[in-house]
């Protein structure tokens, strides 16, 4: 495979919507496992993927995850619309979390997830406008 | 340790998998908290929770969980059940209490990380600090 080659797909993720959520994060591990990704690296984006599929979902309208896949790395997007991060550098810290009751009740919102994707990640970017939205790049090294 | 032996130890009913019980479990972890399970458990480990929606099949899919062990007598819906079907994840309930259930399962021998190449051999036990 040439080193320019890559294999794209994107996902819907809407947010609020609790019974889905998960559904791409799955499908992306098992697209990756089928793919022949080695299985560490397919569990860690797939862990990658769901604190970021259910950061959309729990806290933005909508959003979008897009694997791309290259023979060098897998790579997560992940963009939603919604509120904004106010302040990066403190919902990178490890317990920080503007969860509600109903989220915590549901077994998330305990203030691990962005530190979570990092942990897995090789490569985290995190942008964020304040009443518009924000977007991960994560890349996972191949 | 196999899932039979869990279900023995805990005295549990077998919600759906009932066909995979001889499976091996390599490590537990105990979590209500599910971005601690991603944080924490092993590959091949069985979870004990007391969170019992679809969420805890979906991160157990996620992490590489073999089994869930649903503590202090909670059942989840149709539709977790269903789902850990689809997925082939053993889902098991005891009404033992969180703290009582993991005690009795280190006590047999399970631990929070042991490394598969290692699970027979009680010498070689690696422990973590970890859930």
């Amino acid at each position: 495979m040439p080193e320019t080659s890559v294999f794209i797909q994107q996902f819907e993720v809407r947010g609020r919507d609790f019974a889905n959520a998960g559904r791409a994060s799955t499908a992306i591990k098992e697209i990756l496992k089928e793919i022949g990704i080695p299985p560490a690296v397919v569990r860690r984006a797939a862990i990658a993927a769901y604190e970021a599929e259910m950061n959309v979902v729990l806290y933005a309208r909508q959003g979008t995850v897009e694997l791309q896949v290259s023979p060098a790395e897998v790579r997560l997007l992940v963009r939603d619309q919604g509120d904004g991060i106010p302040d990066i550098e403190l919902a990178m810290q490890e317990g920080y979390s503007t969860a509600s009751e109903e989220i915590r009740e549901m077994g998330f919102g305990a203030g691990m997830g962005l530190p979570n994707i990092r942990k897995n990640a090789d490569e985290f970017r995190i942008e964020s406008v304040v009443g518009q939205g924000t977007e991960l790049d994560i890349r996972i090294r191949l | 340790m196999t899932l039979e032996e869990i279900r023995r130890i805990l005295n549990c009913e077998v919600l759906s998998g009932d066909e995979d019980l001889e499976q091996e479990v390599f490590a537990g972890c105990g979590a209500d908290l599910m971005s601690d399970v991603l944080a924490f458990a092993k590959p091949g480990a069985v979870l004990l929770t007391g969170l019992t929606n679809v969420q805890a099949v979906r991160t157990a899919d996620v992490a590489d969980i073999k089994a869930i062990v649903f503590v202090r007598g909670k059942l989840p819906d149709r539709e977790t059940v269903e789902l850990a079907r689809a997925k082939g994840i053993p889902l098991l309930a005891t009404r033992m209490t969180m703290f009582e259930a993991c005690g009795r399962l280190w006590v047999a021998g399970l631990r929070a990380d042991i490394e598969p190449e290692h699970a027979q051999d009680a010498g070689n036990l690696r422990l973590h600090t970890t859930v």
